[in-house]
């Protein structure tokens, strides 16, 4: 019996380790490749034959990196913050406060879950524009935060207020609390676990962003990171792969080592939320 | 009695909460969503400076655009390939980290990972990895196989998308798969177990239909979310060879800001949005139907 057990851990460690290697695997090359010199990249070796820094020094060299990435980390950290805000009063509202016209007007905010920010790219693009704000980071910011991309955070923090117990509320508001300090005394504190789940997706998705950054700006140090990452080409326009990848590592390791960190409450969160959404 | 009631200061409130996301849904979706409507209707060249009145004529050559048809099947392959290797790969990743066994949070973390790898990090980092001579010929060619240059062929430059975008994906469908099993009643399996079924009869009766919710969540975000994959397309394979992985949403981007053509590129919104919205409304229909316990 225990030997049958055994064997069948055996197979299932092997099992798990060959469907991880494409997970794991390129982001090992992706951090040890931006270390080899240029001619080494298509070698069959897993570690360089000598370890070179030349490459992170020339991702700065070549572009305004560290603008760059301040970029996309404010935004990223604005849009987050802006889109919890925006979704938990909205999600609140909808879930706990009876008020005419209610259902009509989340009906009205949900029909952005059936229309994507890319659906409306052009005619977005042309009211930046006619605003003088294209090469700018609004667009960036505005549109997530009460746009489309909101309306999927609302609709969390909805189903997660209409869970919560009524009792305690309705003690706060005997002890005389009016709706906006039951709010933000007694409901918000509860609902961290989904303003958590928010904040992760909220945060991924502007830092991903690729679409939007290449329609609106247009100047190296208004740049986002994903945008930043194609740009490294040398004078004939032959992408330059090694500081690619030094400037690709830079991009993805701060994340995944928070990741490391914080990774129970991260993937539980969102799991938590999944199932309730 | 004053008129300032806790009804209507309720009332108030409400309407205050709700204000931001109610504005911003009329300024940044609905009203853009009417001037695609009308921008569809009307020649609109931004380089030339034309904009004039042309009602369907937009809409007759979308009908009649091949490149459209192209698109059309393109985005439907990859769509279709993309939720299919995605939602059965997160189960099987679930049903794996399931089990009894230690070390599952390790492997739980190394899956989950290249979801927060940058997506276009990721994507670059792959595209080297397509290339003839790199690594995964160089695996290939291990077990003597001679790899095909994969995003220069077009079957073999739709497969690496898709298979791109699911490993760095599945994770997300994967954690909402384990919290889903992790919340099928174990008694239920035991006494199945007693009655004499199998280890697939007690998945496909048990499992499936206790998790059809999840299933049915996941498969709405992966294939809407399919339909808005760009930035892989763009960097991997720029919608080529040929148009072989031209998605819709990749159309649309060349149309309108490659080519400035923003009237055409209003047309294809507007058919990208039926589609979001046709897929959308029929899975809220096949909840009703199909999926076992609603909370």
């Amino acid at each position: 019996m225990s030997r049958n057990v055994s064997k069948r851990n055996v197979a299932l460690y092997g099992l798990l380790c060959v469907l991880c290697t494409p997970f794991v695997f390129p982001t090992w090359w992706m951090v040890t490749s931006s270390m080899k010199p240029i001619s080494e990249i298509f070698s069959e070796s897993l570690l360089p034959s000598e370890w070179t820094f030349s490459t992170y020094e020339t991702v700065f060299r070549m572009q305004p990196f560290g603008q760059q990435y301040w970029n996309s980390l404010y935004i990223a950290v604005v849009v987050t913050a802006g889109t919890m805000a925006v979704a938990a009063l909205a999600g609140y509202a909808f879930a706990r406060i009876r008020f005419p016209g209610q259902n009509a007007l989340f009906v009205v905010v949900l029909t952005g879950l059936l229309i994507p920010s890319e659906v409306t790219i052009v005619p977005l693009f042309q009211m930046f524009q006619s605003l003088g704000m294209t090469n700018t980071h609004w667009p960036l910011i505005i549109v997530p935060v009460f746009g489309a991309p909101c309306v999927l955070a609302i609709f969390i923090m909805r189903q997660f207020f209409i869970a919560l117990p009524p009792e305690l509320e309705e003690a706060a508001r005997m002890d005389g609390l009016g709706r906006a300090g039951i709010f933000y005394r007694i409901a918000l504190p509860l609902s961290r676990p989904a303003l958590g789940a928010v904040a992760i997706f909220t945060f991924l998705h502007s830092w991903n962003l690729y679409l939007e950054p290449i329609v609106y700006l247009s100047t190296p140090d208004m740049f986002t990171l994903p945008q930043a990452l194609t740009q490294f080409v040398d004078i004939y326009g032959g992408p330059m792969w090694n500081v690619q990848l030094a400037a690709a590592t830079m991009t993805a390791v701060p994340i995944l080592v928070v990741f490391v960190v914080a990774q129970r409450q991260f993937i539980e969160g969102l799991a938590h939320t999944g199932v309730k959404g | 009695m004053t008129f300032w009631t806790y009804r209507r200061r309720d009332n108030l409130v409400g309407y205050l909460f709700v204000a931001p996301a109610l504005l911003g849904s009329l300024a940044f979706v609905l009203v853009p969503l009417g001037m695609v409507g009308w921008y569809s209707l009307n020649e609109w060249n931004v380089l030339g400076g034309t904009f004039e009145f042309i009602g369907g004529e937009n809409y007759a050559r979308l009908l009649a655009d091949e490149k459209l048809r192209d698109s059309l099947v393109a985005t439907a392959w990859f769509a279709a390939g993309l939720v299919v290797l995605n939602l059965s790969l997160a189960l099987l990743l679930a049903v794996l980290l399931n089990q009894k066994l230690r070390g599952t949070t390790l492997f739980r973390t190394l899956f989950f990972s290249p979801v927060l790898v940058s997506l276009v990090a990721w994507t670059l980092v792959w595209q080297l990895m397509l290339q003839p001579e790199g690594s995964v010929n160089g695996l290939l060619g291990v077990f003597r196989v001679d790899g095909p240059n994969w995003l220069r062929g077009e079957t073999t430059a739709m497969v690496s998308v898709v298979v791109v975008q699911v490993i760095k994906n599945v994770g997300l469908n994967m954690v909402l798969f384990l919290a889903a099993l992790q919340g099928v009643p174990a008694p239920l399996y035991e006494a199945a177990k007693i009655d004499g079924a199998g280890a697939w009869r007690r998945f496909r009766s048990i499992t499936i239909p206790l998790i059809s919710p999840t299933i049915l969540l996941t498969s709405i975000i992966t294939i809407v979310g399919s339909l808005q994959v760009f930035a892989q397309i763009a960097v991997l394979t720029q919608g080529g060879p040929g148009t072989s992985t031209t998605v819709l949403i990749y159309y649309l981007y060349q149309q309108a800001f490659q080519f400035h053509h923003f009237g055409y590129g209003a047309t294809i919104s507007v058919l990208l949005f039926v589609i979001v919205a046709a897929l959308t409304l029929l899975q809220w229909q096949m909840r009703r139907k199909w999926v076992l316990h609603e909370s």
